[in-house]
C-alpha cells in the first residue's frame, strides 16, 4: 500500500467515521434518558435524505437545509410523542418493540411512497466541488464533514453543560423520578432529546447522503445500527464516547475493505460489539452502573 | 360444582379429539387433493414454518422475559446445515458449479431428519457460545448483540472463503422437499409440543420467575445464567429446525432469505399473537402469513365505481401491516391472546361474555411497570 | 384515553372490514371475467407471468411486464387444433424475494396456467423452477441469465443468452480495444453478480488480460470508496461491476469523484435509464452488453414490434425507448404461443416437448433451444451512454 493510497483511504475512513458520529450521538442521547434502543432513529436520518429531495426539487440549497432540518426535528419528536410517550409506564420490552414498530413502518412508508427504487440525492455544487491534493481526490463535503461533526459536538456539550435545559437533561438521566419531583418538565426535556438528536441526524443526513447519492428506503437500517454500536462503544450515554465509537467504526471499517476483507466490514463491526461486551460492557467512556434492587 | 367440573373435563377431551381428528382430517383432504390447492398448502406450509419459530420466540421473550433479535441468524444455521446435509450426492456437482465442493461434506448426506436435529443442534451450540457473554449483560444488549449476530452470520455465509461449503454467492438449491404432508406437520407439531412440555415443567416455572422479576428469582435459588442459557439455547434449537424446516419449503435458499426482515416478521407474529401465549403465536402465524396473501389486493390499484382509489398501490400491504403492529403495541399491549392459553373453558366463557362486552368493557390494564 | 382506544378499535375493525369488502369486490369480478369469458363459448388458456414488480428489481421486472402485455394485446388469441383459445395472462410479483416467489409460483401452480413466463432476476427462477418441474408446467425464462436456471431443469426455457456468454462478450470487447488490465466488482450474495463476474475472469484471462484486482460489497451498500480506492491503486483499464440498477449510480459517480478513469462495464441490467437519471454526466462512457436493439430489427416482426410497442409504452406513460428486457418478454410471449400452437393441445408436458423442437422469429433474433433448454444466442449488443442516453456501439458475436 502506498502513501496516496492509504490517505485517501484514511480520509474515507475519518470522513464516514464522522457521519456516524453524528448519529450515534442521537441513540446516545435518547439512551441516556429513557434507557431504550431508539431503533427509528436510522429511519429518520433516511427519511431525512428524502425530505432533502423533495425540498431541493423546489428551493434552492440554502433554504432548503433548514426546511430539512425542521422537518426532521418534527419528525423525530412526532415519533417520541405518539409511540413512545403513550408507554412511559409500560415494561421496557414493549418500548423496545414499539421502537421496532416504528422503524418498520418507515420503512415501509417510504417503500410506499417513494418506491424501492432510489433515487438520486441532489447535488449541493459547493459541496460537491471536487478538490486534488497530490493524487488524493476528493469532493469538499468528506473533508467538511469531519470538521462538522467536532464543532457541533463542541456546541452540544456546551448545551449540556452550560444552559438550564441542558441541566434538566443530565437530570433526567441520572434520576427519572427524583428529576420529576424537583419539577422538571419530563415530557418537554425527553421531546427536546429527541429534537436535538433528530435535528444531528438530520446533518448527518445531509453529509452522508451528499457524498454517497442516493437514498432508498432501507439505506438508514445498517448505518443506524452500526451507529447504536459506535454508541455502546463509546460509553453509552457518553457524548465524546459516541463520537470516538463513531470515528473507530469508520475507520475500522474503511481498514477492513481496503486490506480486501470488505466480506467481513458488516460483521466487523458487530464482532467488536461482542468483544466490547466481553471486556468492558461499559462502553470506553462509560461509567460502571450498578443496578439498584 | 365438581360435577359440572368433570362434565367440562369430559367435554373438553371431547372437544379435543375432535379438533385433532378434524385437522388430521383437513391434511388428509389437502394431501389426496394436493393438485388442485397447491397454493393454500404452501401459504400453510409457510405459516408452520413460521410457526415454530414464532413459539421458539416466544419461549425466549414471553417465558423467560429475553428479547433476542437473532432469529433469522439462527434460522440461516439451521437451513444451511439441513440444506448441505440433505442435497442429493449426484446433484451436488451441478448446485456447486462454480468452485467446486468442499471433500469434506461432498458425500455426506442423512436422512432429512437427522439433517433437521443437526441443524438445530448446530443452532445451539453457537447460541450457547453468544449466551456467555452476552446473557450476563442488560437484556437490551442481548437485542442488539444477537442482531448482530445473524448479520455476522449472513456476512460469513455470503463470503467467498466458503463457497466450497456455504456456495457463497449462489445458494443452494435441489434441497429435496418433504415426502408427504403428514410427515411435515407431524415435525411442526412435535416441535410445539415438545416446546409446551418444557414450558410446563419445573425449568419453564424457573423461566417465568426469570421473567417477572430477575432479583426475586434469584433470592429463590434460581440461577439466573443457567436459565437463561438454558432457555436461550433450547430457543434457538427449536429456531434452528424451524430454519431447516423453511429451506425444505423453500427448495432454494440464499443468503438473502435470512435478513432482518425476516426477524421483524417473527416479531410481528409474536406480538400480535400475545408476548407469553403459545397458541396465540400459533395462531398469530396463520394470521399473518395468511393475510398477507389474502391482502394482496392492496398492492394493487382498486377501482371503486369507477373511481380510482389513489391508496392502492404497490406497497401499501406493508404499511397497513406496520401500522398493524403499531396499533397492537400501544393499544392493544396483551395482543390476540395476552399471556394466556387458548382452552375451551376460556372459548365458551368468551362467549358467554359477549353481550356484556359490548356493554361495559371492564378495564384490565394490569401491567407491570419497569 | 380510554375514548382514544375504541376509536382505534374502531377504526381499524373498519379498515380491515373495507378491506375485506375490496377482496371480495375484486375477487368475484376476476372470477366474473373468467365466467363471462367461458360463458360466451370462448376457450380459455391461461399463461402465467412470474415477475418481479417490487422489491430490489421491481423496476426491471416491470418493463419485462409491459412487454408481455402489450404481446398479448398483438395475440390475443391462439389456434390449438381447430378450436380459438383466448389468452389469459395471470400475474404474480415475486418480490424480486425468494421466499415469496415459492408463494407466487405455488399460486400460478394452482390458477392452472399452461406456461409460465419470467423471471427478470435468475435467484427467483432458480427458486421456482424446482416447483414449475414438479407441477409439469413449462416455464419460459426471459432475461435470467444465469446456468443454473435451466440446467437439470427439463422443463425450464429460456430466450436471452447465458452469463458465461455475456461475460466472454465483455472480455472480449475489453481486449479489442485494448484494455488488458480489468477491476472485477461483485456484490455478495447475488447470484447474477457474483456469476457473471466469474464468466468474466475467465474469459478474460484466457485473452491474455489481467485481473488487477476483485473487489466484493453487500448487499445495500452505498460507500463503495473504500473498494474504489484500492481499484484506482491497482490502475485497471476497465472496471466491470456487474450489479443491480440500485448499486450502478453509486459505483459510478463514487469512482469518477475519486478521480478513476478507467472504463466502466457491466452486463444487460445497467440498461435502464433509472442509470443515467442518478448517475447524471457521470454515466457518461459506460459499457454494457445487452440483448436487442431497437435500430436494427432482425425481422419483419421486429419491425412492427418497434413501431407498436412505442406507442404503447406512450400509452403507458413510460419513455419511448424499448428496454431490452421488454422485447425478451415478447419474445417470451411468442415462443410460448408458437409452441402451443404446435403441440395442438393445451396439455402442459405436450407444449414442453413442442418447445424442445421449436424454432421461432423473434423480435431478438431466432430462438432454438438446445438440449438444456437455452435459445442458441451468438450475438450480443454493446451499448454505452452519450449525451444521456443510451447509445449502440457495437454488435459482438462469440463462436461457442
Amino acid at each position: 500500500m502506498n502513501t496516496t493510497l492509504f490517505l485517501q483511504q484514511c480520509l474515507t475512513g475519518i470522513s464516514l467515521g464522522g457521519a456516524y458520529a453524528l448519529i450515534a450521538i442521537g441513540y446516545t442521547l435518547v439512551y441516556g434518558i429513557l434507557r431504550l434502543i431508539n431503533f427509528a432513529h436510522g429511519d429518520i436520518f433516511m427519511m431525512a435524505g428524502y425530505f432533502m429531495i423533495f425540498a431541493m426539487a423546489v428551493f434552492p440549497w440554502y433554504v432548503s437545509i433548514p426546511i430539512v432540518l425542521i422537518a426532521t426535528v418534527i419528525l423525530g419528536v412526532l415519533i417520541e410523542r405518539t409511540a413512545y410517550k403513550p408507554l412511559r409506564s409500560a415494561p421496557r420490552m414493549s418500548v423496545m418493540i414499539s421502537a421496532i414498530g416504528v422503524s418498520y413502518l418507515l420503512q415501509n412508508l417510504a417503500t410506499y411512497l417513494f418506491t424501492a427504487l432510489p433515487k438520486g440525492y441532489p447535488e449541493i455544487p459547493i459541496l460537491k466541488k471536487i478538490y486534488n491534493f497530490g493524487g488524493i481526490s476528493a469532493s469538499l463535503v468528506t473533508f467538511l464533514t469531519p470538521v462538522i461533526t467536532i464543532v457541533l459536538v463542541f456546541l452540544l456539550l456546551q448545551l449540556i453543560g452550560h444552559t438550564k435545559v441542558g441541566m434538566a437533561m443530565r437530570a433526567v438521566s441520572k434520576d427519572y423520578e427524583t428529576a420529576q419531583l424537583m419539577g422538571i418538565r419530563i415530557d418537554r426535556t425527553i421531546s427536546f432529546t429527541f429534537a436535538v438528536g433528530s435535528l444531528l441526524a438530520g446533518v448527518g443526513s445531509i453529509l452522508y447522503f451528499t457524498d454517497r447519492m442516493t437514498v432508498f428506503p432501507f439505506s438508514g437500517s445498517l448505518p443506524g445500527l452500526k451507529c447504536f454500536v459506535a454508541a455502546v462503544i463509546g460509553g453509552i450515554g457518553s457524548i465524546p464516547g459516541a463520537v470516538v465509537g463513531g470515528f473507530i467504526l469508520g475507520i475500522g471499517e474503511t481498514v477492513l475493505v481496503a486490506m480486501g476483507y470488505s466480506t467481513f466490514s458488516d460483521a466487523f463491526t458487530f464482532i467488536l460489539l461482542i468483544i466490547m461486551l466481553l471486556i468492558r460492557p461499559t462502553g470506553i467512556f462509560g461509567e460502571k452502573v450498578t443496578d439498584k434492587v | 360444582m365438581d360435577k359440572t367440573l368433570t362434565t367440562n373435563k369430559k367435554r373438553n377431551m371431547i372437544l379435543n379429539i375432535a379438533a385433532i381428528a378434524v385437522l388430521i382430517g383437513m391434511i388428509t383432504f389437502l394431501q389426496f387433493n394436493s393438485a388442485d390447492y397447491t397454493y393454500q398448502i404452501s401459504t400453510l406450509e409457510r405459516a408452520c414454518c413460521y410457526m415454530v419459530v414464532a413459539v421458539s420466540m416466544n419461549l425466549l421473550t414471553g417465558f423467560t422475559g429475553l428479547f433476542s433479535l437473532g432469529q433469522a441468524g439462527f434460522m440461516a444455521i439451521g437451513a444451511y446445515v439441513t440444506a448441505i446435509l440433505t442435497i442429493p450426492v449426484e446433484s451436488r456437482p451441478s448446485v456447486y458449479y462454480v468452485d467446486g465442493i468442499s471433500p469434506v461434506i461432498a458425500n455426506l448426506e442423512v436422512p432429512f431428519f437427522v439433517a433437521l436435529l443437526i441443524g438445530g443442534l448446530a443452532a445451539a451450540v453457537i447460541a450457547a457460545l453468544i449466551g456467555i457473554p452476552v446473557l450476563r449483560l442488560k437484556s437490551d444488549y442481548l437485542a442488539i448483540a444477537t442482531l448482530g449476530f445473524s448479520e455476522i452470520i449472513r456476512a460469513l455465509i455470503s463470503a467467498p472463503q466458503f463457497n466450497r461449503i456455504t456456495n457463497g454467492s449462489f445458494g443452494l438449491k435441489n434441497i429435496p422437499g418433504f415426502p408427504n404432508l403428514y410427515v411435515f406437520f407431524g415435525i411442526v407439531a412435535l416441535c410445539i409440543v415438545l416446546m409446551v412440555l418444557l414450558i410446563n415443567s419445573s425449568y419453564g416455572r424457573a423461566f417465568k420467575a426469570i421473567r417477572e422479576d430477575e432479583i426475586a428469582a434469584q433470592s429463590m435459588g434460581i440461577n439466573l445464567f443457567h436459565y437463561k442459557e438454558l432457555s436461550f439455547v433450547i430457543s434457538s434449537f427449536f429456531t434452528g429446525v424451524g430454519g431447516g424446516l423453511l429451506a425444505m419449503f423453500m427448495r432454494s435458499i440464499d443468503s438473502k432469505t435470512f435478513q432482518v426482515a425476516l426477524t421483524y416478521d417473527i416479531l410481528l407474529i409474536v406480538v400480535l399473537g400475545g408476548i407469553g401465549s403459545v397458541t396465540g403465536s400459533v395462531l398469530g402465524s396463520l394470521l399473518i402469513i395468511f393475510g398477507r396473501e389474502w391482502l394482496r389486493f392492496f398492492d394493487e390499484p382498486l377501482t371503486v365505481a369507477g373511481v380510482n382509489v389513489p391508496l392502492f398501490r404497490t406497497g401499501f400491504r406493508m404499511v397497513v401491516f406496520s401500522v398493524l403492529l403499531m396499533v397492537v403495541v400501544l393499544y392493544y399491549r396483551r395482543g390476540l391472546m395476552g399471556t394466556t392459553e387458548f382452552s375451551w373453558d376460556g372459548l365458551f366463557g368468551w362467549f358467554k361474555k359477549l353481550p356484556s362486552r359490548f356493554g361495559k368493557r371492564t378495564d384490565r390494564k394490569k401491567e407491570d411497570t419497569k | 384515553m380510554k375514548h382514544l382506544k375504541k376509536a382505534a378499535a374502531l377504526a381499524l375493525s373498519m379498515i380491515l372490514a373495507a378491506g375485506l369488502l375490496a377482496g371480495c369486490g375484486s375477487s368475484s369480478s376476476s372470477s366474473g371475467s373468467a365466467g363471462g369469458a367461458s360463458s360466451g363459448g370462448e376457450k380459455v388458456i391461461k399463461i402465467g407471468v412470474f415477475e418481479p414488480q417490487t422489491g430490489e428489481n421491481g423496476g426491471g421486472g416491470f418493463q419485462e411486464v409491459l412487454g408481455i402485455r402489450y404481446a398479448n394485446q398483438v395475440y390475443p388469441t391462439v389456434k390449438v387444433g381447430e378450436d380459438e383459445y383466448k389468452i389469459e395472462l395471470v400475474e404474480v410479483d415475486n418480490k424480486s424475494d425468494k421466499t415469496e416467489a415459492v408463494t407466487a409460483a405455488q399460486k400460478l401452480v394452482s390458477e392452472k396456467v399452461s406456461v409460465v413466463l419470467g423471471s427478470y432476476g435468475s435467484g427467483v427462477s432458480i427458486a421456482a423452477g424446482q416447483y414449475f418441474s414438479d407441477a409439469k408446467i413449462p416455464a419460459i425464462g426471459c432475461s435470467c441469465t444465469n446456468p443454473q436456471v435451466t440446467q437439470g431443469n427439463d422443463f425450464y426455457f429460456r430466450v436471452c443468452f447465458l452469463d458465461p456468454f455475456q461475460g466472454t462478450v465483455m472480455a472480449n470487447y475489453a481486449k479489442d480495444n485494448g484494455l488488458t488490465k480489468a477491476a472485477i466488482i461483485t456484490q455478495l450474495g447475488d447470484d447474477y453478480s457474483s456469476g457473471l463476474g466469474s464468466y468474466f475472469k475467465l474469459a478474460f484471462q484466457e485473452l491474455g488480460g489481467e485481473i488487477v484486482d476483485e473487489e466484493q460489497f453487500q448487499t445495500n451498500q452505498t460507500d463503495f470508496k473504500a473498494i474504489l480506492g484500492n481499484i484506482k491503486n491497482a490502475d485497471p483499464d476497465i472496471i466491470f461491476a456487474p450489479s443491480s440498477i440500485t448499486t450502478a449510480p453509486n459505483i459510478i459517480k463514487q469512482a469518477r469523484e475519486l478521480g478513476i478513469t478507467a472504463v466502466i462495464a457491466a452486463g444487460d441490467t445497467w440498461e435502464n435509464s433509472t442509470i443515467i437519471e442518478n448517475a447524471g454526466a457521470d454515466a457518461e462512457g459506460i459499457v454494457l452488453s445487452t440483448f436487442y436493439d431497437e435500430s436494427a430489427p432482425a425481422n419483419k416482426e421486429g419491425e412492427n414490434f418497434v413501431k407498436g410497442f412505442k406507442d404503447f409504452l406512450k400509452a403507458n406513460k413510460q419513455e419511448e425507448i424499448i428496454p431490452a428486457v421488454s422485447a425478451l418478454g415478447y419474445d417470451s410471449y411468442l415462443t410460448a404461443i408458437k409452441a402451443i400452437e404446435a403441440a395442438g393441445s393445451t396439455d402442459t408436458v405436450a407444449i414442453r416437448d413442442a418447445l424442445k423442437e421449436l424454432t421461432t422469429e423473434g423480435v431478438t433474433g431466432l430462438i432454438q433451444f438446445d438440449e438444456n433448454g437455452d435459445a442458441a444466442k451468438d450475438m450480443a449488443f454493446i451499448k454505452t451512454v452519450e449525451d444521456g442516453a443510451f447509445k449502440f456501439l457495437t454488435t459482438t458475436s462469440v463462436e461457442q
